[in-house]
């Protein structure tokens, strides 16, 4: 009992550095893709937060920005499922529930 | 105490929005939307014209045929015919007398009544589905897609309470906003309607859709009626063009670190 619950412990703290590392790297490449965007090269961009999104699955900022670039191709479901993602890891972050609203009145003005 | 506390509390905020917004970044997008009907077949339009009703200060049949035209023409890649505007209502009329049989001594069917409301206009559908007359009118102008439809612009009065957003400050300063509900008249004009996509070539709707957009106004303030009829289809614009042709719709997003 007194063995597993070491182990446990040792693991939780070997997986920690090992998060940390993912967001770091998952950090360089959405920060990479908000460099290439602001230059207007979307397509970089998308490659930049979706490399992000596979690194760390929690980064809720790599979601946004990809819903975003989604959004500038015209992949509009694509859009709203990166939205979704971004506002289920973190629901009371009011510039994704922004860009969310943004987004649901163009894709609602399309579909009417 | 309460004021170290609250400059507390400011220094906090202040750098939260900080950073906020060093690690938020505003970038201008543009969002492609692509066209509800297939419109490739096509390469000419004809705003046919609208079987319209209700306030007589707006034509809503002439105003809106020369209203979608000039907009077709700027913001579509479709040749925009120009032609009369074909009174509808007329052939409406005409076409139930045709379907009555009325010939020889047979009485004509009475005239339609006036459009003042959703139901009357329910009489005058009948002309949206028959096909040889619009397969008629395509032959006429080298089959084009034919634009035509309902408008039925109506005004509006209503007594309700209304809830607005009032800021208030509590006794640390906080701000704070609370609704606040007051009854107030309220007047201004409705826009129903549907507009219907005809091809040309063989006169069978391609599409259709139903609009309604309502705008109110305090019961002091004087609006003409054409100025609300135009504010009303300027939020119909977008729908109608993104039927026919790729929109883009510019906006700002925030992007996050």
């Amino acid at each position: 009992m007194r063995t597993a619950a070491l182990l446990i412990a040792v693991l939780a703290l070997a997986a920690a550095p090992l998060a940390a590392d993912a967001r770091d790297d998952a950090k360089k490449q959405v920060e990479f893709g908000i460099s290439v965007a602001q230059r207007g090269l979307w397509r970089e961009a998308i490659y930049r937060w979706e490399r992000a999104t596979q690194i760390d699955p929690t980064y809720a900022a790599a979601h946004n920005n990809l819903a975003i670039a989604y959004e500038h191709e015209g992949d509009l479901a694509k859009a709203r499922a990166a939205y979704e993602k971004a506002l289920e890891l973190e629901p009371g972050n009011a510039l994704i529930k922004q860009n969310y609203e943004l987004f649901k009145e163009i894709n609602d003005r399309t579909t009417r | 105490m309460i004021a170290r506390r609250v400059s507390l509390l400011a220094s906090v905020g202040a750098a939260l929005v900080v950073v906020a917004c060093t690690n938020s970044f505003e970038i201008p997008i543009e969002t492609p939307i692509r066209p509800k009907l297939d419109v490739a077949a096509f390469q000419r339009v004809l705003v046919a014209g609208f079987i319209a009703g209700g306030t007589e200060d707006v034509d809503g049949n002439l105003e809106t045929t020369r209203l979608l035209r000039s907009q077709l023409r700027t913001k579509s890649e479709l040749r925009v015919i120009d032609s009369d505007v074909l009174p509808l209502q007329d052939v409406a009329n005409e076409g139930r007398n045709g379907d009555s049989g009325g010939g020889g001594g047979a009485a004509a069917a009475p005239a339609l009544a006036p459009i003042k409301e959703q139901k009357d206009l329910e009489a005058y559908e009948h002309v949206f589905a028959n096909v040889e007359y619009w397969k008629r009118i395509g032959e006429e102008y080298q089959q084009p897609l034919i634009v035509t439809g309902t408008v039925l612009f109506t005004p509006l009065q209503r007594n309700q309470i209304v809830q607005r957003e009032q800021e208030v400050y509590d006794s640390f300063g906080r701000r704070r906003v609370v609704p606040v509900r007051t009854y107030q008249e309220r007047k201004g004009f409705s826009l129903d309607g549907r507009f219907i996509f005809i091809d040309g070539r063989s006169g069978a709707t391609l599409h259709s859709e139903s609009f309604n957009e309502q705008i109110l106004y305090n019961a002091n303030q004087t609006t003409p009626a054409l100025s609300s009829y135009f504010e009303l289809m300027d939020r119909l614009i977008p729908s109608f063009l993104s039927t026919l042709s790729s929109q883009k719709i510019k906006g700002t997003r925030i992007l996050l670190q």
